[in-house]
């Protein structure tokens, strides 16, 4: 006989399919992943036109632009869905792919403490300039 | 991590390769994946030349043609053999289906038939589906309802709920949508998989069970349910022509329903 099962498992298959039985969880983060991309359509395209729109500006009319209250309240909502987007659909794509549960944790950690400090040090950056210090 | 190529021990070898006895008319080459659990060989791809001229219009028909002339120990599920039962389903020509209904004229050249995809193999073509059967019982497939039963007249459905069942009714259980989905493949231990959550939906949407909060209340899980991505391989490689992508949607939505 080849030793293809690494340990043996006599759990009843029913028993294991059971788990630790369903995490209630779920439905808000299918909600939230498709509320943020809603959302993201017409900030994206906002973002992108702007920036297009002012190719031709030096440091300070771009300094200028991103002061103005509606840049700013717009840019800062634009940071906070885009990174929560981010948040949720990358975890998803580790909890596809990554199944050693150390391994997943710990990029699930990394990966949201980064997000979680790109998105404060963006919002950090437009209010420094918005309420101009 | 997930396993993106086989472990040393399932690396498929060459097989045997047999002729087709006198000079066949319409010679075809059928190519099967062999794996004998009793030795200690890695699984094998045997090849068979037999004559078209002398079997049946279905695949089936050529496996049941080599078990019966040229190799009897190919091992295969089979029963009904007009696409009901559900015990022929395997991997022919790239794509889960069931042998019986699959003609083989439909393929270009060699026949290829593995055994379906990511579940382990007891022997040749024949997978080990304990765990999806442990998860089809997992969903409770029966009727519940805490109304009393009259003992004069049957549970009434009109037309209209009647016709929420049609698209899951058909369903009979094959497992080509399970196991030709990735993210059963990853997280198959977890994930309920399309084949089940189609019959989650059967119980869902029956107007005579009471049990849908409870049912909802099971499949309110990040891998139990949501674990499905809409890659709707599920659909297409559907022997029955189902919609199990649709029917996992449907239940999604009921989920948000309720919130």
């Amino acid at each position: 006989m080849p030793a293809l099962e690494k340990k043996m498992i006599l759990k009843e298959p029913l028993a294991r399919v059971k788990g630790h039985g369903s995490a209630k969880d779920g439905v808000m983060h299918w909600i939230a992943q498709r509320l943020t991309s809603i959302a993201l359509i017409p900030l994206m395209i906002w973002f992108v036109i702007s920036l297009l729109m002012r190719l031709h500006e030096n440091y300070h009319g771009f300094v200028a632009w991103i002061a103005s209250p509606l840049t700013s309240v717009l840019l800062t909502l634009f940071v906070v869905t885009l990174f929560y987007h981010m948040w949720l659909g990358l975890k998803v794509v580790i909890e596809d792919y990554v199944s050693t549960p150390m391994k997943r944790y710990t990029t699930l950690i990394f990966l949201k403490f980064s997000l979680f400090f790109l998105a404060t040090l963006s919002i950090f950056a437009i209010l420094k300039i918005a309420l101009g210090a | 991590m997930v396993e993106f190529a086989l472990p040393k021990n399932s690396k498929i070898t060459k097989g045997k390769e047999v002729k087709a006895s006198g000079t066949p008319k319409n010679p075809r080459h059928v190519k099967v994946y062999r794996w004998n659990p009793d030795d200690a060989e890695n699984p094998r791809l045997d090849d068979f030349e037999i004559d078209l001229d002398e079997c049946g219009p279905m695949v089936l028909d050529a496996l049941i043609k080599i078990k019966d002339q040229v190799d009897s120990t190919l091992t295969f599920r089979r029963s009904c053999r007009e696409g009901i039962c559900g015990s022929c389903a395997m991997n022919i020509d790239g794509t889960n289906t069931l042998a019986c209904t699959k003609p083989i004229d439909e393929i270009c050249g060699d026949i290829k038939i593995y055994p379906l995809p990511h579940m382990p193999v007891i022997k040749d073509l024949v997978p080990d589906l304990t765990q999806a059967y442990a998860q089809y019982t997992s969903i409770k497939p029966w009727l519940q309802n805490d109304s009393p039963v009259s003992s004069t007249k049957e549970r009434l459905q009109s037309p209209e709920e009647r016709e929420k069942l049609d698209g899951t009714w058909e369903c009979i259980l094959c497992f080509s949508c399970t196991t030709s989905c990735p993210s059963y493949w990853w997280n198959g231990d977890r994930y309920l998989g399309p084949a089940i959550l189609l019959q989650a939906h059967r119980w869902i949407f029956d107007s005579r069970d009471d049990a849908t909060g409870e049912r909802l209340d099971e499949l309110e899980d990040p891998f139990r349910l949501y674990r499905c991505h809409t890659i709707m391989n599920c659909t297409k490689t559907c022997p029955k022509g189902l919609n199990p992508a649709e029917k996992i949607a449907d239940i999604k939505k009921k989920m948000v329903e309720r919130v």
